[in-house]
């Protein structure tokens, strides 16, 4: 039953094949109309694997628990074992057993720890006696995130068949869709740091080619630029995190590096501090925190399906995974276990803040969704940063579905309104496009967090999470948990308003999307309802007697293999807490009815006071955050060195190629004056001229009369029989 | 032994010869001082060979007899083709080839 967990490495290798042939042959041999057929063949296979996946990771969890249940007393003896044993750890299979017990025990989950399942070649590469190994490291958050990769793009892969039919690059767009699966799947059970910087840095890649599909337009390319050069600056961050990383535990192994950080503790904490600044610089760019957000609404230039699979429901995702998957780093790093606030938390907490009030200034349906996602991801962060690690990762679970269906039902009213995504030209389609409006109103209340919907129970473990925290509460947090969440039940709401109420404003006839779109809408609206039911507490489960199946992402998804080493705890549930996200929920619901529906309500406040219109136009200008990159930072970084490079220009390069110019010329002058006139001239001159006096003084002797020629002969030899006679 | 003598008597005629070849201005004159010169030397051959004691000095005596046959005939056409194109004989007036 292991098998695939072990041969994992074939999840991500399906979609990097299908890829391959895609780009190969999918204009020459498939046809560019039938690429799609292979795109959706293997993400299938691939959400099928992952299925397999999940069932052998709960098998796996399901053996290693029972063993303590159904014997405590050898249960007692393992952790003796086990205690004694751990120095020896890493064997596949091994049991765990922390002895500890927080007194909130009665999830029948049990604290047994199930070990990754670990899969390695070594002798990848090697560098300066350093081998990196390459392999799988599969646990609950992989198979977790599995799930969420393969069901949201294959849902997409079907989508897009019909939205990006008769592009003109109708087969780049699914190369890349399946490379951006491979990479997301190649990622997400990265059993080493630098496999996981090269997952990081494809799905980047992927990205920038999915943002400026229509490369034509000058703002997909710069929303792409944008997008990726805002990402660099985050990647510097993780490769400072990685090598410090590397730099104190001396492996790039994940599993050793969150097991080490579990012994050794204050240890190493300055280390890890550092670390975790230089890793959340990575995160705030890839999961669109702040400040370095503000590329995430630009990217809303790519094609819809892929706002709404990467922009929304993974790859954004992926810094949130990353900070899950090293979070014993962190952990030790911004002692999430003890303080009650930490660099995490409030990043995450302020992002979510300024996103929702960012969502309430546009009159773009996606960006709405995008700062939306914003806002949401800074809430999966917040969790994080105070230490509801399984809260965090429901929220992704839970978000990925409903996000994903609110960004494919705005593709689906763009596609009917003539592809404009300004609200304003919409409105009333809900008459129009009943199976878009429900499902949007389905993930609006999921997204709202109203009860029973999956946003809601989520929503509140984070908020039970800052409620209750480790050793002490996060207040703040849970203040801006709050307050965010009726912030994002009223913008939502604002959204319905203006797209499918009132009348329709647009021109042409809208029209209800084809069943291959609306089919995918509605498998998510169904999960955006059902969602919430993967980790119920305890107590609403004993309601139904299947208290079995509570905390099924606790149980199944946590890591425990290394957060029992840190001692992370889960609090109780609270219902009064719950009471208090839904009261916000529909608060935020009821103000935005009262204002749109009812009319009342300050309107056109915005043109009568001074303040509101400032807010709302600092709101509008997004925070003057790209001003201040673009004209501030960049501005004053970019003005002095032209000036220098405009100066090094004109006195260096310049000078150095006048003078070798100058240098050159004289030199071939005083090769022409003195070598070629002066020296090889004048010789030949001189040759010819030697040879011409030569020639006129020998000519005398030329006369032409015999007699003269006899006596020199004569006379010569004369002269040298003298010599002869007298010498000899 | 009288080698001195025709030793003596060869260099006279042979000046004699050296003579006419530079200072006569007919050219039959010319070739019979040739004559003269050669027949110098067949003197000093035939006197060589015989102070030797070897007939090679009057083989080659009788070789240059031929020869010398041989040449005047020629330098007699010569002379005698010059007559016909230029009505004279006189060598010092044949300069064609002054440079």
């Amino acid at each position: 039953m292991d098998w695939i967990l072990e041969n994992a490495f074939l999840i991500p290798l399906i979609p990097a094949v299908s890829f391959l042939v895609i780009l190969l042959f999918g204009r020459s041999v498939i046809g560019a109309e039938r690429v799609h057929r292979v795109g959706i063949t293997a993400v299938g296979i691939v959400w099928v694997l992952s299925m397999l996946a999940a069932v052998s990771w709960i098998t796996r969890v399901e053996d290693s628990t029972s063993y303590k249940s159904d014997d405590a007393e050898h249960a007692q003896i393992a952790v003796n074992e086990g205690l004694s044993a751990s120095s020896a750890g890493g064997l596949d299979g091994e049991l765990h057993l922390a002895a500890e017990d927080d007194g909130y025990g009665d999830d029948g989950g049990g604290y047994a720890t199930t070990e990754p399942v670990i899969s390695e070649v070594d002798g990848w590469w090697s560098s300066s006696g350093v081998d990196f190994a390459v392999g799988t490291l599969v646990d609950g958050q992989t198979v977790l995130l599995l799930i969420v990769v393969t069901s949201i793009s294959l849902l997409v892969h079907i989508y897009s068949s019909e939205y990006v039919k008769g592009d003109r690059r109708f087969v780049h767009y699914y190369a890349f869709l399946s490379l951006f699966t491979a990479s997301m799947l190649f990622f997400v059970m990265a059993q080493n740091l630098v496999q996981m910087i090269v997952g990081w840095e494809l799905v980047g890649v992927c990205s920038f080619a999915l943002i400026g599909h229509w490369w034509e337009e000058r703002p997909n390319t710069d929303a792409a630029l944008k997008a990726f050069l805002t990402n660099r600056v985050g990647d510097i961050g993780l490769l400072i995190g990685v090598i410090i990383l590397f730099g104190t535990f001396g492996t790039f192994d994940i599993d050793a590096i969150n097991r080490a950080v579990g012994e050794m503790g204050s240890e190493v904490h300055f280390a890890m501090l550092m670390a975790s600044i230089a890793l959340m610089a990575a995160v705030c760019s890839k999961s669109g925190q702040f400040p370095l957000h503000t590329w995430l609404p630009d990217a809303m230039a790519g094609p819809t399906p892929v706002s709404a699979l990467i922009h929304a429901a993974t790859m954004v995702v992926a810094g949130v995974f990353m900070i899950g998957r090293l979070y014993p780093v962190f952990f030790e790093g911004f002692s999430i276990g003890t303080s009650s606030i930490n660099l995490m938390a409030f990043i995450g907490g302020f992002t979510a803040l300024i996103g929702a009030g960012l969502a309430f200034a546009q009159w773009d349906i996606k960006k709405v969704l995008a700062y939306s996602t914003v806002s949401q991801l800074g809430y999966m962060v917040m969790a994080l940063g105070v230490g509801a690690w399984t809260a965090a990762m429901f929220h992704l679970f839970t978000h990925a579905f409903f996000k994903a269906c609110l960004f494919l039902g705005a593709g689906s009213v763009s596609h009917a309104a003539h592809h404009t995504f300004d609200m304003r030209e919409m409105g009333g389609l809900r008459k129009y496009m009943p199976h878009t409006y429900k499902t949007f109103v389905i993930s609006t209340l999921a997204l709202a967090g109203v009860f029973p919907f999956a946003g809601f129970w989520s929503k509140d473990e984070i908020l039970l999470g800052a409620f209750a925290g480790q050793e002490s509460a996060y207040p703040l947090m849970l203040i801006f948990g709050c307050v965010v969440a009726l912030l994002t039940a009223a913008y939502m709401t604002r959204v319905i308003w203006y797209t499918f109420w009132g009348e329709y404003r647009g021109h042409g006839h809208p029209h209800e999307s084809p069943k291959v779109m609306t089919v995918p809408l509605w498998i998510l609206a169904v999960m955006a309802v059902v969602a919430g039911a993967f980790n119920l507490p305890t107590p609403v489960m004993r309601i139904f007697g299947l208290e079995g199946l509570a905390h099924l992402v606790q149980t199944y998804a946590e890591p425990t293999h290394y957060l029992n080493a840190i001692g992370l705890s889960h609090p109780p549930p609270s219902f009064w807490l719950a009471v208090v996200g839904l009261v916000m929920a529909l608060a935020g619901i009821a103000i935005t009815f009262m204002y749109f529906w009812r009319n009342t309500g300050p309107h056109g406040l915005t043109e009568r006071n001074r303040y509101a219109k400032a807010g709302y136009t600092f709101l509008e200008q997004k925070y003057y955050l790209d001003h201040l990159y673009t004209d501030i930072v960049v501005g004053s970084i970019k003005a002095p060195i032209a000036r220098a490079a405009n100066w090094v220009n004109d006195n260096v390069i310049d000078k150095v190629v006048n003078t070798a110019g100058e240098g050159a010329r004289d030199s071939g002058r005083w090769v022409y004056r003195w070598i070629d006139q002066g020296t090889i001239d004048n010789t030949v001159n001189a040759l010819g001229s030697g040879a011409d006096s030569g020639g006129q003084g020998l000519r005398v002797m030329q006369t032409g009369k015999v007699q003269n020629y006899g006596s020199l002969l004569f006379g010569t030899a004369a002269v040298v029989a003298i010599v002869f006679v007298i010498v000899l | 032994m009288l080698l001195n003598q025709f030793l003596l008597l060869g260099a006279l005629l042979f000046a004699v010869g050296v003579y006419g070849v530079l200072a006569r201005r007919n050219g039959v004159m010319v070739l019979m001082s040739i004559e003269l010169m050669l027949n110098a030397v067949n003197l000093n051959l035939v006197a060589f060979g015989l102070q030797h004691d070897v007939v090679s000095g009057q083989v080659f005596a009788l070789f240059i007899i031929a020869v010398a046959a041989a040449e005047v005939g020629v330098g007699l056409a010569i002379v005698l083709l010059l007559y016909r194109n230029r009505k004279s004989i006189a060598v010092d007036e044949f300069d064609l080839m002054k440079g």
